[in-house]
């Protein structure tokens, strides 16, 4: 078990947040993403990231998992610089958007959950073996997915398997969590409970928490705030703020309408009568203003 | 031909007393070969392991024509095969097609430099479909020496490389270095069939790397289990065959081949039985477990690739 001395969760500084983005920008070659971002995140703050497809919603993941370099600027990740040798980091959890596993892969729920506990970790793992067992069931026990821990991965349904990684990427007790469109493939239900995981365990844990979606609703209520990327810009700040009209239809430079209906919220492009209504449940992307250059 | 020629134990105690190097050599075979597999079937690596083999035989029909000792040819073959393999194909499909580009050279290759040797018949024939009496004393050393340096390296990166194999995306983001897990492990199956060439012989390397592994996810999916069945299944394949073959006057491989198939065959049908009661105590699911062994391309391509058998 990788046990760092790191503070844990709500006596850590606040002056030393847990990810911190300057200036960062990116772009592929001409198409700007976003840039000029500054983020800082504290410890068990939970910010939802919105916007279209191809608006680098993932891209901003996996530059904070140095799977991707920074057009400029920099991302500090608890204190440490990200990028050049430093990929990767045992203090973040990452939940990718792929839910399924290659079916080839044979392997039981627990082991799947104790890669994540050492998985990083040279040499056979023949010792110790007790002490992993131990946290892989506090894990399981952790995701209310113990009645699966000796079952196939290949047999598992969608909400099974998300449940399975969360514990996977919360084996190493991140301080940051990340989230790419972990209800992408789930119905309602599901997505309600493994948003209601995710939120329960970054109050208890002060974990925080940066969540990819294109469904605001599911996460609305629990968002501490919402960055909102789209037409190579974006804004940050509460989602009160962020999912009103006029900062929206600032942003996209187009007349946008937000409309709060019943505790949900719909975000609808004004100007454009064939634009698709954002809604959450139909499946598909929104995008109310044309795809920013 | 009479059953004498496939088993015969008259003098059997005398043969194993003579052959007991090829025994030996059988064992270590088998627990390298079991373990390697585990990870050729999860990273989906059948149809490399039969590429390497056959630019592996490249290698030891050029070493047998230039009289050089057919082990160094076949390793340089073989490591040239797993670099090859590993730096132009990280994606499987760049990967399938590279190798079924490269394999019939290798073994046009092969074939040139055999019909080239003037040497005995024997030697020919034994670099595809092995013999048994080959191995002497410098060679048990050797495939030993060469055994162990596999062993430790598999030992050291086990559980990055299954997960990496098994989660890459996590892995990555957790800082296990992914792309370069995948040569360290090219180079370890390069060995390891290298190794196997010259005691089972370039087209039956599968039997070894892929059936025993293959068989054992049939009936357990346990991280424990699945390497201790494999190695089991391929001991007992190795050196079942070797001992069957002792007295006979047929090269192993038949031998060695029928047992791994056969093991094989016996799982999968405790596999299917127990699917059908359920793997978990939740009960069994409508749905089988996906059956992708048998529907994946590259299982179907390695199915009907071996066409020369």
């Amino acid at each position: 078990m990788s046990r760092d001395a790191r503070p844990s969760s709500a006596e850590s500084a606040p002056e030393r947040p847990v990810l911190e983005l300057r200036g960062a920008t990116l772009a592929h070659g001409d198409r700007v993403l976003w840039h000029g971002l500054d983020l800082r995140m504290q410890p068990g703050e939970f910010i939802a990231v919105l916007g279209g497809n191809g608006s680098g919603k993932s891209s901003l993941l996996k530059t904070i998992i140095g799977q991707q370099a920074l057009t400029a600027g920099s991302v500090m990740v608890a204190g440490k610089p990200v990028g050049g040798a430093a990929r990767g980091s045992r203090a973040v959890g990452y939940v990718p958007q792929r839910i399924s596993l290659d079916p080839a892969a044979a392997l039981r729920v627990r082991d799947l959950v104790r890669l994540g506990v050492d998985g990083h970790r040279l040499g056979p793992g023949i010792f110790m073996a007790r002490r992993t067992r131990r946290r892989v069931d506090e894990l399981l026990d952790e995701v209310g997915a113990t009645a699966l821990a000796d079952a196939p991965v290949s047999q598992l349904s969608g909400g099974e398997m998300q449940r399975v990684r969360i514990a996977e990427a919360l084996a190493a007790e991140p301080e940051l969590l990340l989230c790419d469109e972990p209800l992408a493939a789930l119905d309602l239900g599901q997505s309600q409970r493994i948003v209601t995981l995710i939120d329960e365990y970054r109050r208890s844990h002060g974990t925080a928490v940066l969540f990819v979606t294109h469904d605001i609703n599911a996460v609305l209520g629990i968002a501490d705030r919402v960055l909102y990327l789209a037409s190579g810009r974006f804004r940050l700040g509460p989602p009160e703020e962020v999912l009103a009209s006029t900062t929206l239809t600032d942003l996209y430079g187009a007349p946008i309408d937000v409309f709060r209906t019943q505790g949900r919220v719909i975000i609808v492009a004004a100007a454009d009568p064939g634009a698709d209504r954002h809604d959450p449940h139909a499946g598909h992307d929104h995008e109310p203003a044309t795809e920013a250059g | 031909m009479s059953w004498r020629d496939v088993i015969d134990f008259s003098d059997y105690g005398a043969l194993v007393a003579l052959l007991h190097n090829s025994i030996i050599a059988g064992a270590v075979l088998g627990l390298v070969g079991g373990l390697v597999g585990v990870f050729v079937m999860m990273r989906d690596l059948s149809f490399a392991v039969h590429g390497t083999s056959e630019l592996s035989f490249a290698g030891a029909a050029l070493a047998l024509l230039l009289g050089v000792d057919v082990v160094i040819g076949s390793v340089i073959g073989s490591l040239a095969a797993a670099l090859i393999f590993g730096a132009l194909g990280i994606k499987a499909r760049d990967r399938s097609s590279i190798i079924g580009v490269l394999m019939p050279f290798g073994l046009g290759l092969g074939v040139l430099f055999l019909s080239l040797y003037k040497g005995r018949g024997a030697n020919k024939f034994g670099l595809l479909t092995g013999q048994i009496v080959s191995v002497d004393d410098p060679g048990l050393a050797w495939l030993t020496g060469v055994s162990v340096v596999v062993l430790l390296a598999l030992a050291i990166v086990w559980r990055p490389l299954l997960f990496a194999t098994v989660d890459p995306e996590i892995a990555a983001a957790r800082g296990v270095p992914v792309r370069a897990l995948a040569p360290i492990f090219m180079i370890v199956l390069g060995l390891t069939v290298a190794m196997s060439v010259k005691i089972i012989g370039a087209l039956l390397v599968l039997a070894l790397l892929v059936t025993p592994a293959a068989a054992a996810m049939r009936v357990t999916v346990s991280m424990l289990w699945v390497p201790v069945l494999s190695v089991i299944f391929a001991v007992t394949s190795m050196v079942g065959g070797i001992m069957l073959a002792l007295g006979g006057r047929l090269p192993i491989s038949p031998y060695i081949t029928t047992i791994s198939f056969a093991i094989y065959l016996v799982c999968r049908l405790i596999g299917r039985a127990r699917t059908r009661r359920g793997w978990t105590a939740r009960g069994a699911r409508v749905e089988p477990p996906r059956g992708a062994r048998e529907t994946h391309p590259a299982a179907l391509r390695v199915g009907s690739g071996p066409q020369h058998l």
